[in-house]
């Protein structure tokens, strides 16, 4: 992995995003207002289940209106999160928080994709069962703890040693 | 006492001092900010993607309001308690950095933006409260709103890379 991210890092793409040094910056901008958007609509869903918002609707709308922006947000989060491996590949893929990052997002966009397409499908019962259910609830909460863990980690890389 | 001396009096403080030689605190409390400025920004968007009427239009906004804005000030309240503890790391740096200064700025507009809003444009809100299209006023201070809050975020981004000189 080393001997790869050294060759990334000697490319003519990485070099330009390394010389530009406006391009890192803007990318983690957009990649923060991204991850905004991920977790807000993730947490505004959850708050439905737990029925702390969204009572005018039901879960299915909420999901309808919310999802959306959560799958086109995770799409700008991969590419600029691409942009940003290229311009410094040492510094991302070199250190084990990063792998523990896309781990932790496996986990998350997994199960979330995995809630949304069983709700398409079977939205009476989780809209019948999300108020008897303790665990939905728990799982409301652990599913947006896990997206919480996705940006401490990615946070954590800015100040990991090189490991690998 | 002049400001220098305020600042350099902030910058010996013991929680500065923590912060300054901690391993751990000044990113724990930089995690906090990322996180806390995420659900600032994604839940008063929502509001602000009705008002300009991109999304939730089916939704009255006082309802989207009272389900987002709690959220807001709550995760507000968490932004500016871990952004006063990262200024307290290196008080003189942050004074006198630029995309800092230009940062509290915008941070005033959006609360003026919040404020004109909240008193005056909301007046008549029950003739438009259900309607999909607001009136401009609203729209305005949806999309100022928006601008504020992006530009906010980006120059936070941007201090992070002009604190330390190169």
């Amino acid at each position: 992995m080393m001997h790869f991210s050294e060759w990334l890092a000697g490319t003519n793409a990485s070099m330009t995003i390394q010389e530009q040094l406006w391009i890192i910056p803007l990318m983690q901008t957009i990649h923060i207002l991204a991850i905004a958007m991920v977790l807000s609509s993730v947490g505004m869903i959850d708050l439905k289940i737990l029925g702390l918002a969204g009572s005018a609707h039901t879960l299915l709308e909420t999901s309808r209106r919310f999802a959306p922006w959560i799958w086109t947000s995770l799409i700008v989060l991969l590419l600029s999160g691409f942009v940003l491996i290229v311009g410094e590949p040492v510094r991302e893929l070199g250190v084990t928080v990063f792998w523990i990052k896309m781990g932790l997002l496996a986990v998350a966009a997994a199960s979330t994709a995995a809630f949304h397409l069983s709700l398409q499908r079977h939205a009476a019962f989780w809209e019948d069962s999300r108020k008897a259910r303790g665990l939905i609830k728990a799982s409301a909460i652990i599913v947006f703890a896990v997206w919480c863990a996705v940006v401490v980690a990615g946070r954590w890389i800015a100040y990991s040693q090189l490991s690998l | 006492m002049n400001i220098q001396m305020m600042l350099d009096w902030l910058g010996e403080t013991s929680l500065s001092l923590w912060l300054q030689t901690s391993s751990w605190g000044f990113q724990a409390v930089e995690t906090v900010h990322v996180i806390a400025i995420a659900l600032v920004f994604g839940t008063i968007a929502t509001v602000d993607l009705r008002l300009v009427g991109v999304a939730s239009k089916s939704s009255a906004i006082t309802a989207v309001m009272k389900d987002a804005l709690p959220w807001t000030w709550g995760a507000f309240v968490m932004a500016a308690i871990s952004g006063v503890l990262m200024i307290l790391s290196a008080p003189t740096t942050y004074y006198y950095n630029g995309p800092f200064r230009i940062k509290l700025i915008l941070l005033l507009l959006a609360g003026i933006n919040m404020l004109v809003f909240e008193t005056i444009v909301v007046r008549d809100i029950q003739r438009w409260d259900r309607q999909p299209r607001t009136p401009i006023a609203a729209r305005c201070c949806g999309g100022l709103s928006l601008i504020f809050w992006i530009s906010i975020v980006g120059l936070g981004r941007w201090i992070g890379f002009t604190k330390l000189p190169f």
